[in-house]
């Protein structure tokens, strides 16, 4: 059984176009995701499909204005939003994606060991220090005076520290070299290896690679591929979507050959699948509806053609 | 017309030296890497051959001569946060003006649709305000581009995309580029040599 599943998921935002106008903006449509006790799931996809507001929606913490329709299930039992407040920062830990979230008027070593449930903080603090190589010195400086890599390592260490059973960081990586991302990220495999669940949100599709176990690929708020790693690789043959194979072509190590087009606004998303605009498979039907998401080799597709 | 940077110093105010002695040349329709740890000062060095910094040892020359500092400078930099980069309070068409009159080609080239010229910067996603940055940075006078960081925070088609556009721009015009960035299979894919910092 899933540790969190996510089912059907739709977020939308009201906004005031002018004075007395409001409209709402469909930001999440129909999004499905589970995530696995000792599982790794990178959550990958262009900026604006959606993976901050995912990560906002299960810990509860999305603005006034926003509307939330599905469910979010954790441990099999539906995710309210009392039992948001009470699990977040204890059995679900968030590494959030801008290093502005620290607090600037404490000591980063104090508010690390705040993370810190059972046994002696300041000792867990000064072993997760050492390890993400930042110097002692450190955990008595204030945010300002901290470069943006040690910022990002002081919320990877507020997490570490933690007993989380679930985990969700959202772009942890960005600004780091790439010694200490190889042991932030092998962090994240260890917590996997004890029995945790590591939701990975970024657009770093190669490092995902490196530690994840499944890919979930996101474009224009939905979910339309989950797959193996495994399967990211040669020409992106073994993947489902059209969108995660151009993804994945683009690479510069692969063909480094984009397609025409962007993702649509959320204000304008085309009625059908939301990728048929810019897909050369798409066909009449693509343009009618929506396609559910479906089961295919081992992983998951929203793709009528997929095979 | 070769970019030089010959014996460049720089330190901020009384702070230790970042880099001295530093030379860099950049050919006409060369394509540069320019990688290396953070904090050796890459950002610095770019902003003082884009002319945003003054060296305080040192010269930078185009052809040989001093780079004037009326008109539009030669060397053009785009940067990581494209956000930042750009006045809020201005509609994009007013930000492209900056750039001078424009090619109407590099709007298709970079996939900028005429509709997005009425936005506000905040009503563009990060990579499609990126495209503005290189339309703007891609006025006729420019003869080098600097991107440091330019495509780190966008997702891989988009990255392809604003690279294709930048590199026919580049052979067209032969312009040269030093490409600033901590992804080593994207340096090696665009560069034609590597300089470590």
């Amino acid at each position: 059984m899933p540790i969190l599943e996510v089912e059907n998921l739709s977020i939308s935002f009201n906004q005031y176009t002018s004075s007395f106008k409001q409209n709402n903006i469909q930001v999440i449509s129909s999004l499905n995701v589970s995530l696995e006790e000792g599982e790794i799931l990178a959550v990958v996809g262009a900026s604006g499909s959606g993976k901050s507001l995912l990560a906002h929606a299960i810990l509860g913490i999305l603005p006034d204005n926003a509307t939330i329709s599905g469910t979010i299930y954790y441990n099999g039992e539906v995710l309210t939003a009392s039992k948001q407040a009470s699990l977040r920062g204890k059995e679900v830990a968030f590494i959030p994606q801008s290093t502005n979230y620290l607090d600037p008027l404490m000591r980063v070593g104090n508010q690390v060991r705040t993370s810190v449930k059972t046994g002696d903080a300041t000792a867990a603090q000064r072993a997760v220090f050492k390890r993400l190589h930042l110097q002692p010195t450190v955990e008595n400086m204030y945010p300002f005076q901290l470069s943006g890599g040690m910022a990002r390592r002081t919320l990877l260490s507020t997490a570490i520290v933690s007993d989380a059973k679930v985990i969700i960081a959202d772009e942890p990586t960005p600004g780091l070299d790439p010694v200490v991302m190889k042991e932030a990220l092998n962090n994240f495999r260890e917590f996997a290896d004890n029995g945790c669940a590591v939701m990975l949100i970024t657009h770093d599709i190669e490092s995902a690679l490196t530690i994840a176990d499944k890919i979930a690929v996101f474009y224009a708020g939905t979910t339309v591929e989950v797959a193996p790693v495994e399967d990211f690789t040669g020409d992106g043959e073994a993947l489902r979507h059209p969108y995660s194979k151009a993804l994945w072509r683009a690479l510069p190590q692969n063909d480094f050959i984009p397609i025409p087009g962007s993702q649509p606004h959320p204000s304008a998303l085309p009625t059908g699948c939301l990728f048929a605009p810019r897909c050369k498979e798409a066909i009449l039907e693509c343009g009618k509806k929506q396609p559910e998401m479906r089961n295919l080799r081992n992983g998951m597709v929203r793709c009528i053609h997929a095979t | 017309m070769q970019l030089e940077a010959k014996n460049i110093g720089f330190r901020y105010d009384n702070g230790p030296w970042l880099f001295q002695n530093t030379n860099l040349t950049v050919e006409p329709g060369e394509i540069v890497g320019l990688t290396g740890p953070s904090g050796r000062g890459k950002t610095t060095l770019c902003r003082i051959l884009s002319g945003y910094e003054k060296p305080l040892e040192g010269n930078v020359t185009i052809g040989g001569l001093p780079i004037s500092s009326k008109g539009v400078h030669p060397v053009q930099l785009v940067f990581q946060h494209p956000e930042k980069a750009v006045n809020p309070r201005w509609k994009m068409e007013k930000v492209l003006s900056e750039g001078g009159k424009l090619d109407e080609e590099l709007f298709d080239l970079l996939g900028i649709e005429q509709e997005w010229l009425t936005r506000w910067p905040n009503e563009l996603s990060g990579g499609e305000l990126q495209r503005f940055c290189v339309a703007r940075a891609l006025g006729p006078s420019t003869r080098f581009l600097i991107a440091d960081e330019m495509t780190t925070m966008l997702d891989a088609i988009t990255q392809a995309q604003i690279w294709q556009a930048v590199l026919e721009m580049a052979t067209k015009r032969e312009m040269g580029i030093i490409v600033v960035s901590h992804e080593a299979k994207l340096v090696g894919r665009l560069c034609d040599r590597v300089v470590k910092f």
